[in-house]
C-alpha cells in the first residue's frame, strides 16, 4: 500500500465524505432535471451560488442584530438559502428553457441557453457583490465530536453529512409517496403518455426544478459554512464536480447521485493525498472519463422513472 | 471616442442588415443568387481585400484590435467545424488554442526548451501537429459518448490543460508564464529572402507601400530595414493582421471544400441523426475525429500567432470563459455558417471594446461584458437561433420541429422542417 494511503487515510476519508455530501446535494438537482427533460441544467451551479449568497445575507442580517445564536442561526439560514435556490431554478426554467420547449428547439439550443443563463447570473452577482470573497459569519465553532481511527470528526462534518442524508431520504420519499412525485416519475418515463393521462407537464417540470433548486440552495449554505466564504464564481467547480458525481452514479438516478457524490468526494480527496491538492480537479475529471468509457450508464444505471 | 463610434456604427449597420435581410431578403436575393458560380469568389475576394486594406483607415490601437478579431475569427471558424458542422458541443476548445500558444512559447521563448530556438514559421507546423494529435487523443476515447456527456468531458479537458500549464512548472513555468516569445520574423539571410531581394521585391514593405499609396501621409512610414536578421513583424500589428487574414482565407477555402465533400455530408448526417447515419454505413467515429482534428489544428494555428503577437503566455489566458466566448461567437454568427463564424468572431471581440468605451460613464460596463454575452446567448436561442448570418440548412434544424433533432419534450413535425431545409429562399 502506498504511503499516502496508509498515513492520512482516515482524515482524507472524513473530508471526502463531507465534500462528497455537498456534491451529492447539488448532483440531485442535475439528476432530477436530467431524468425529466434529458437536459444538463448547465446553470445549476449558479443556483447553488444563489443559495450560498442568500445564506450569507441571512446570516449577516442575524449577526447584524447582535445576536449570537450559533448553530440555530445556521439552520435558520438554510431556509432563505433553499428558497433562493428554488427561486433561481424556477426562474431559469421559466425564462431560459420554457420558451425553447414551446418551440421544440434543438438540444444544442438548450445547452447554449443554459450557458448564457449561467454567465448572466454569475455576472449579476459579480456586479452586485464585487469580486472579493465574502466571509461567512461563523455560526458554530469547529470542535471535534468523535474520533475515527486517527481522524477527528468535527461537528460541521456531521452537520453536512446528516443534512444531506435527511434531505436525500425526504426527496426519495417525496418522489415515491406524493402525487407530484408520481408525476415526476411519469414524465421521466414517458412525457407524451404522461401528458395524455392528464399530468400537467409544465407544472411537473417546474416542481422538478424547484426541488433541485431547494437542495442546491441548501448545499450552497452548507458549503459556505464549511469553507467559510462565498463569491460570484463559487458555483463553478462544485457544479462541475456534482455533474460528474451525477454521471458517476448514473444520471437520472436519485440514489445514484448520492452514491456518486460520496464516491467522487472520497476519490478526489484520497487521490489528492497521493498526488497533491493541485491535482484534485484533474483526478475528478479523469475519473469521469474512465467511468463514462467503462460504464456509460454510471454505477447504478440511468433513469428517474425506472429506479427512483 | 472614435473607436466607440466606429464600433457602435458597425453594430448598428450589422443590425440594420439583419433587419433588411428579414424584410427585403427574398426580393434582394432574387437579384443576388447565392448559388451563382461567381457569387462565392466575388464575395470572398471582395471581403478579404477590404479586410486587408482596412489598416489604411485604422490607428495602431485599432490595428491591435484587428489582430484580436483575426485570432477570434480563426478560433470560431475552427469551433464552427466541430459544433456547427459535426454537431459536437466542445466546451474545452480553449485547450487547443492553449496548446498552440504554449508550443510557440516553449520552443521559441525563454522556457526550458529555449535552446530549440525555433522561429514562428518552424513552430507553426509543429503546433499544428501537436494540436491535431491532442484533438485525436481527446476525441478517440470520448467521441463515442452522447452529446451532453461530450460537452462535460471536453470542458474537463480544457480545465486539465490549464491545470497542467499551471503545475508543470519545469516545462511551462507555472503561473508565472513564459516571456520573450520571439515575434514573427523573416530572416534576411535565408535563400528565399535573398532570392526575393535579388528579384527586387521587398515583401516587408509591400503592404506599407500599398497603404501609403491609398492614404499618403498617414502613420505608416516605410521603415528602413535593419541589416542582418530582419525583424519584419516586431511590435507592428499589421503583419500579424495580414498573416491572420491569409490563414483565415486558406481555412475558409479548406473548410468550405470539406463541407461540400463526402466529409461534409457525413457531418450533416451525424449531426442530424447519428444512429441513422451509423446504420446507413457512415463511419461516424472517423468523421467526428476529422471534425475534432480540423478544429484543433485551426485553434493551434491561432494560438501560435497569438503567442507570437503578445509574446507572453500564462495559464490565466486560457480559462473556460474563452471557450464560452468562442462558442458565443459561433452561435452569434450562425451555427454552421462560415461567414457567420467570422462575423461572430468580430462581434465578440468588439462588444467588450464598446463596453470599455462606455466605461467612461460607469466602470461597471466592462465588468458586465460576460453577463451581456450571457443575455445575448439566451435571447439568440429564443428569438434568432440561426444567428446573424445563418446557414440555411442549419437554420431549419435549429428552428426546431424536426423529429430527429427535437430537444427535450419536443413533439416533432418533420414535414415542416423538410420544407424549410429543402429550401425556399425566404429566410426562416
Amino acid at each position: 500500500m502506498p504511503e499516502c494511503l496508509s498515513s492520512g487515510l482516515p482524515i482524507r476519508l472524513v473530508g471526502g465524505l463531507t465534500t462528497g455530501s455537498i456534491y451529492a446535494l447539488i448532483a440531485l438537482g442535475y439528476t432530477l432535471v436530467y431524468g425529466v427533460l434529458q437536459l444538463i441544467n448547465f446553470a445549476h451551479s449558479e443556483v447553488f451560488m444563489g443559495g450560498s449568497l442568500a445564506g450569507l445575507l441571512a446570516l449577516e442580517a442575524f449577526t447584524h442584530h447582535g445576536a449570537t445564536g450559533g448553530a440555530a442561526y445556521l439552520y435558520l439560514s438554510l431556509i432563505p438559502g433553499m428558497l433562493a435556490g428554488g427561486l433561481v431554478a424556477v426562474a431559469l426554467e421559466r425564462f431560459a428553457y420554457r420558451p425553447l420547449r414551446r418551440r421544440n428547439a434543438a438540444r444544442l439550443a438548450y445547452l447554449i441557453s443554459a450557458i448564457g443563463a449561467s454567465l448572466l447570473l454569475s455576472n449579476i452577482v459579480l456586479l452586485w457583490r464585487g469580486n472579493q470573497f465574502e466571509n461567512y459569519p461563523t455560526t458554530i465553532t469547529a470542535e471535534p465530536v468523535l474520533t475515527i481511527g486517527s481522524a477527528d470528526v468535527f461537528n460541521r462534518d456531521i452537520i453536512v453529512f446528516v443534512a444531506m442524508a435527511v434531505m436525500l431520504v425526504v426527496l426519495d420519499r417525496f418522489v415515491h409517496w406524493t402525487k407530484t412525485g408520481k408525476g415526476i416519475r411519469a414524465v421521466a418515463q414517458d412525457p407524451e403518455t404522461a401528458g395524455m393521462m392528464g399530468v400537467n407537464i409544465d407544472r411537473v417540470i417546474t416542481a422538478t426544478f424547484l426541488l433541485g433548486g431547494l437542495l442546491a440552495g441548501a448545499a450552497g449554505v452548507l458549503y459556505g459554512m464549511y469553507f467559510g466564504r462565498t463569491r460570484f464564481d463559487i458555483g463553478f467547480v462544485p457544479g462541475i464536480k456534482a455533474f460528474t458525481a451525477a454521471v458517476l452514479g448514473g444520471i437520472g438516478n436519485i440514489r445514484g447521485a448520492m452514491l456518486g457524490g460520496l464516491a467522487l468526494g472520497v476519490i478526489e480527496n484520497v487521490g489528492a493525498g497521493c498526488f497533491g491538492n493541485q491535482w484534485k480537479d484533474v483526478i475528478a475529471f479523469v475519473v469521469l472519463v474512465l467511468v463514462l468509457m467503462i460504464r456509460p450508464t454510471g454505477l447504478l444505471g440511468e433513469g428517474v422513472g425506472a429506479k427512483a | 471616442m472614435t473607436a466607440l463610434l466606429a464600433t457602435l456604427g458597425a453594430l448598428v449597420v450589422a443590425g440594420l442588415l439583419v433587419v433588411a435581410q428579414r424584410r427585403f431578403g427574398p426580393r434582394v436575393m432574387s437579384y443576388y443568387d447565392r448559388n451563382h458560380r461567381w457569387a462565392f469568389p466575388t464575395t470572398f475576394l471582395g471581403f478579404f481585400t477590404v479586410a486587408a486594406l482596412l489598416p489604411i483607415w485604422l490607428n495602431v490601437v485599432q490595428e491591435e484590435l484587428g489582430v484580436s478579431v483575426g485570432v477570434f475569427a480563426l478560433l470560431s471558424l475552427g469551433l464552427n467545424v466541430v459544433v456547427g458542422f459535426a454537431g459536437l458541443l466542445d466546451l474545452g476548445y480553449v485547450a487547443f488554442w492553449a496548446i498552440g500558444a504554449y508550443t510557440m512559447a516553449i520552443f521559441g521563448g525563454t522556457g526550458p526548451l529555449h535552446f530549440a530556438h525555433l522561429s514562428m514559421w518552424q513552430i507553426m507546423p509543429l503546433a499544428l501537429g501537436i494540436a491535431l494529435l491532442a484533438g485525436v487523443l481527446l476525441g478517440g476515447p470520448t467521441l463515442r459518448l452522447r452529446g451532453d456527456y461530450l460537452a462535460i468531458v471536453t470542458l474537463g479537458f480544457g480545465e486539465i490543460i490549464r491545470i497542467l500549464a499551471e503545475n508543470l512548472e519545469r516545462i511551462t513555468r507555472g503561473a508565472k508564464g513564459i516571456t520573450d516569445i520571439p515575434s514573427g520574423e523573416i530572416p534576411h539571410d535565408s535563400a528565399f529572402w535573398r532570392g526575393l531581394v535579388d528579384a527586387g521585391v521587398h515583401v516587408e514593405n509591400f503592404w506599407i507601400r500599398v497603404y501609403n499609396f491609398f492614404a499618403p501621409g498617414t502613420d505608416h512610414p516605410v521603415r528602413p530595414m535593419p541589416t542582418g536578421r530582419t525583424v519584419v513583424f516586431g511590435v507592428n500589428p499589421i503583419p500579424y493582421y495580414l498573416l491572420l487574414i491569409l490563414v483565415i482565407m486558406v481555412m475558409v477555402l479548406v473548410i468550405r471544400r470539406l463541407n461540400e465533400s463526402r466529409v461534409g455530408r457525413a457531418w450533416a448526417a451525424i449531426r442530424e441523426d447519428e444512429f441513422a447515419a451509423e446504420s446507413m454505413g457512415v463511419p461516424t467515429l472517423k468523421y467526428k475525429l476529422w471534425a475534432f482534428a480540423i478544429g484543433a489544428s485551426t485553434a493551434g494555428f491561432s494560438g501560435v500567432i497569438y503567442a507570437a503577437r503578445v509574446r507572453f503566455v500564462s495559464p490565466e489566458s486560457f480559462v473556460l470563459i474563452i471557450s464560452i466566448t468562442i462558442l458565443a461567437a459561433v452561435v452569434l454568427g450562425g451555427i454552421g455558417s462560415i461567414q457567420g463564424a467570422i462575423v461572430g468572431g468580430a462581434v465578440v471581440t468588439l462588444i467588450p471594446e464598446v463596453l470599455r468605451s462606455l466605461s467612461r460613464f460607469s466602470d461597471r460596463f466592462i465588468d458586465a461584458r460576460y453577463g451581456i454575452f450571457g443575455a445575448i446567448l439566451i435571447l439568440m436561442m429564443i428569438f434568432r437561433p440561426q444567428g446573424l448570418v445563418p446557414s440555411r440548412r442549419r437554420a431549419a434544424e435549429l428552428k426546431g420541429g424536426a423529429e430527429e433533432t427535437k430537444g427535450p419534450l419536443g413533439a416533432g413535425l418533420p414535414a415542416e422542417a423538410e420544407i424549410a431545409a429543402g429550401g425556399a429562399d425566404a429566410p426562416a
